[in-house]
């Protein structure tokens, strides 16, 4: 393994990152405390509680896997996608540096971004509504665990975009609207049977509802059907990673 | 001298059926300045993103320092550094970052007294910490340099460094060469400009359609394919050339006050004494002689025209 290499993408893509910081806080704060506004004030308030938990409250685990989710996407595939834009891809090529080692550098990278997103997020909810953990550790490994996985799936977007267009294509029409239905703000059990059903095969209902049962103990599936859920969807990510791996797709000519 | 990089064999044809490299067998000396010189399409590119990885090859064998590109392709890339053709750069990155990634991404621990010399040897220290969008273009090829030089490379690979500069500014890239090579660091350049190679290549290999057409000393590749020409200078113009001097090897200059007289310098009689007796024999009263060497560009033009015979 070649960490100093790894170490070097790492850093270099955080200083991106730490760079253009003031609108990396402010973004997400803002928007977040919108959210807090809109659902929880002005239309939490006609709502009665959530499976015990009020309606503000309830939303904050949603909040967070919605922002959280986008930020690994958005950043792992435009990491990569940049240097293919404007070049400089070259030297990622031509370096005593395998493809595991690339995504190491990238992905991580992107994970921690929208870890700090994260973050922040949930502190901003602290301000706006009581919440108490239950489960802090599970809570952590959850938001970790969906951050790397959604990060090597941004990762593989940006290794498939052709241009800026596809770029933003994948996270416009698939998975904003998967984490809209996937039980951001409001539980599975309040929708029509039918939608229910439709619902599980939304993979993001997993990563929501295991999530939020690290918040409050309770949940719409199972804990393990969520960590199956999330074990699978990653396996899935590194298994397309090493088959681009093998065959240099979209990388080498 | 022991030999750096060894090419045997190498192909590569894309999914489409252009051969873009036709079996290329090189070898390269530890220590010496090789331009590769052609046509633009003619595979130098190619040629240098294969050996790099950027490219895979079809088929061939590539070792650099002994180590094989493929199987041993991290001992193989250390050894490289590679200066693109296209000035791929981050704008909003600052310089020095950018070289300290580029040496961090080849495995080389951080040595900011390294960095400094070398931005320093390029004329880029009081540029560190300016956004790369704030140089000139000139600088920004310099950074691309100081990229490549970070991670002590024993072989350069130069595509082009001087293609869009002006003449000034490839003068400078020449003496960078130079300097470089003086540092025992062996460089292979691509070219289109003939003059470069003539002026900082010890041996030059000329490449078209894929194919290495010859790979010679510089010295001896002019000697070898060097023509010389005779100007004949006359005091009165005159309007054709007389029937005793009527040769393909004799033209009459445009304001008809010269014979050009073309001949080889390595055959057995140039045919010199001959020309300027029947010089005399007409009647004609010489002003002047002048002799030129015909240029690495005349040569060049002349291979591609036979190539394409």
């Amino acid at each position: 393994m070649n960490w100093t290499a790894i170490k070097a993408i790492y850093t270099f893509e955080m200083t991106r990152f730490f760079r253009t910081i003031t609108q990396s806080i402010i973004s997400p704060v803002l928007s977040t405390s919108l959210y807090f506004v809109v659902f929880g004030a002005a239309i939490g308030s006609r709502i009665d509680e959530v499976e015990g938990v009020s309606y503000g409250a309830f939303i904050v685990p949603g909040l967070i896997m919605l922002s959280v989710i986008t930020q690994s996407i958005s950043n792992a595939s435009f990491g990569i996608y940049f240097p293919k834009f404007i070049g400089t891809v070259y030297e990622l090529l031509s370096a005593p540096i395998n493809f595991f080692e690339i995504v190491i550098g990238y992905v991580g990278a992107a994970a921690t971004k929208a870890l700090f997103i994260g973050t922040i997020i949930l502190i901003t909810a602290f301000f706006f509504v009581d919440i108490t953990i239950q489960h802090p550790i599970a809570m952590v490994a959850f938001l970790i665990l969906t951050c790397i996985s959604f990060a090597l799936m941004g990762f593989i977007i940006g290794i498939w975009a052709g241009n800026f267009e596809q770029l933003q294509l994948v996270p416009l029409l698939i998975v904003t609207p998967l984490v809209f239905l996937g039980g951001s703000f409001y539980s599975i059990s309040m929708l029509p049977p039918v939608w229910q059903v439709i619902s599980h095969f939304n993979p993001v209902v997993y990563l929501i509802s295991g999530f939020r049962w690290a918040f409050f103990g309770s949940a719409d599936v199972p804990i393990l059907t969520s960590l199956l859920a999330i074990a699978l969807f990653t396996a899935l990510c590194l298994g397309v990673i090493w088959w681009i791996f093998r065959t240099g797709w979209r990388l080498r000519a | 001298m022991p030999t750096i990089l060894d090419i045997q064999d190498l192909r590569k044809s894309y999914a489409g059926g252009f051969e873009a490299l036709k079996g290329v067998d090189l070898q390269i000396e530890k220590g010496e300045i090789l331009a590769l010189l052609g046509p633009n399409g003619a595979g130098k590119t190619t040629l240098i993103s294969t050996v790099c990885g950027i490219t895979t090859a079809t088929s061939g064998k590539v070792t650099v320092g002994g180590h094989d590109i493929h199987d041993d392709f991290r001992a193989a890339r250390s050894m490289i550094g590679l200066v693109p053709q296209e000035i791929n750069l981050e704008p909003f990155e600052k310089v020095i970052n950018t070289v300290r990634f580029s040496r961090g991404l080849f495995g080389r621990p951080a040595d900011e007294a390294k960095l400094e010399k070398i931005l320093r040897q390029l004329s880029l220290w009081d540029k560190k910490d300016s956004q790369i969008r704030e140089l000139s273009g000139g600088m920004k090829r310099r950074v691309l340099i100081a990229k490549a030089l970070s991670h002590d490379p024993q072989v350069l690979f130069l595509d082009e460094p001087t293609a869009g500069v002006d003449v000034e500014l490839r003068k400078d890239m020449w003496e960078i060469v130079a300097g470089l090579k003086a540092s025992g660091v062996t460089i292979i350049l691509t070219t289109h400009y003939i003059e470069e190679a003539e002026a900082i290549a010890d041996r030059i290999g000329v490449i078209a359609r894929g194919e290495l057409l010859l790979v010679e000393e510089k010295d001896k590749l002019m000697a070898r394919l060097g023509k010389k020409q005779l100007e004949v200078q006359l005091t009165e113009p005159i309007t054709e050339i007389p029937l005793a001097l009527q040769s393909p090897d004799v033209e009459l200059s445009a304001d008809g006050q010269a014979l050009i007289y073309t001949y080889d310098t390595n055959a057995e009689r140039t045919g010199i004494t001959k020309l300027l007796a029947k010089v005399a024999e007409s009647g004609l009263v010489l002003r002047d002689v002048a002799t030129r060497q015909s240029s690495l560009e005349d040569i060049f033009v002349g291979m591609l025209k036979e190539d394409a015979a």
